[in-house]
């Protein structure tokens, strides 16, 4: 019972460490246990909330798994049609300048249908913010063979491993983009452990306030898992991504701003 | 030297069971419950809550930001 009362000492205002953001609304995440999507909404909330952008951004929803994002996080959306939120999101951006746009896709939608609307709006260089759920697969649909999927990766289409010569490659389309001037800041991060979560916080904030510079298009790939078409459990699924998805998709930033690699030449103590 | 407390509050209703959260946990503080919530998961609770730090680990990668977490130098 003593232990009971210092546990309930502990739990004040005054102690808390992290807690929910307001911009996530308690709607109950339409995700299946485990996935990475919830974890990639909550970061990207929190970042809205710490820049204090609520009432500026807009967010261009996609057709996958994410459909349904605008019940979650409490800013303004607009929703495109499949693969077509790049060029929604140079629309909106257009228009109005002043504005935080950001596209939340998966790999169906970006890398699949979108591929041409993806290429083009960072070639163009649009001032926008691209993050990229890649898992492998197309998760709403039931687990299709996706642009991503790896060479041998079992899907409800390729039953028995995707055939590299029958199928063609994966698509890294992270590094293609890497390779096109328009683009600012390419990175790919992941959001399976505690230091990954941090990670991708701190890179998609970099992203995030890169957006003020308007010198171009930020785009973060998310490394994920999907362990219901995977058909494992949350922890397996995690793990069988650290093996096999990760040798594939390495992560780290593919494409940093040049001033800030000239910076950190000069004075690499100050930038760490 | 002072010792760091922590605790989590756990939203049960809206946990999924995932368990990613006791896998992250440094301590072993997180288990899953021998019972389900009202939509049928095992949900996670601080089943050692005198081993937790307050680390933040699993608010940190919990997919459905259920977990609350308080801490304190005692």
């Amino acid at each position: 019972m003593a232990e009971a009362t210092g546990i309930k000492e502990i739990i004040k205002p005054e102690n808390l460490v992290y807690k929910k953001t307001k911009i996530m609304t308690d709607n109950v995440l339409s995700y299946c246990p485990g996935c990475g999507h919830g974890t990639t909404h909550r970061i990207l909330a929190e970042i809205i909330d710490e820049e204090g952008l609520q009432s500026q951004t807009i967010g261009i929803c996609p057709v996958g798994c994410s459909v349904l994002l605008y019940n979650f996080l409490d800013i303004d959306w607009q929703e495109a049609a499949h693969g077509r939120a790049p060029a929604l999101a140079t629309a909106v951006k257009r228009l109005l300048p002043d504005r935080f746009v950001f596209t939340y896709q998966g790999d169906g939608d970006l890398a699949a249908i979108g591929t041409a609307e993806t290429i083009h709006a960072c070639n163009r260089g649009e001032n926008i913010l691209i993050i990229f759920i890649n898992n492998g697969i197309y998760g709403m649909t039931g687990g299709q063979m996706a642009p991503t999927t790896l060479p041998g990766m079992k899907s409800s289409t390729s039953p028995y491993g995707r055939d590299v010569k029958l199928m063609g490659n994966p698509l890294k389309m992270t590094d293609i983009v890497a390779t096109l001037p328009g683009t600012y800041y390419v990175t790919r991060q992941s959001v399976h452990t505690p230091a990954n979560v941090r990670k991708t916080k701190k890179a998609m904030k970099k992203a995030v306030q890169y957006q003020k510079l308007n010198k171009g298009t930020c785009f973060v790939e998310i490394v994920s898992n999907c362990p219901s078409n995977w058909k494992m459990t949350p922890v397996e699924s995690n793990k069988w991504m650290e093996e096999n998805m990760l040798p594939y998709y390495p992560l780290g930033d593919l494409k940093v701003p040049a001033e800030e690699t000239t910076q950190k030449t000069i004075n690499p103590e100050k930038n760490d | 030297m002072a010792k760091i407390r922590g605790s989590i509050v756990v939203d049960i209703d809206k946990c999924k069971g995932c368990e990613v959260c006791r896998v992250s946990c440094p301590t072993g503080t997180i288990a899953m419950a021998k019972e389900v919530n009202h939509k049928g998961y095992f949900y996670a609770y601080p089943a050692n809550p005198d081993l937790c730090i307050g680390c933040a680990n699993c608010a940190m990668v919990c997919p459905d930001g259920v977990i609350t977490v308080y801490k304190t130098k005692i």
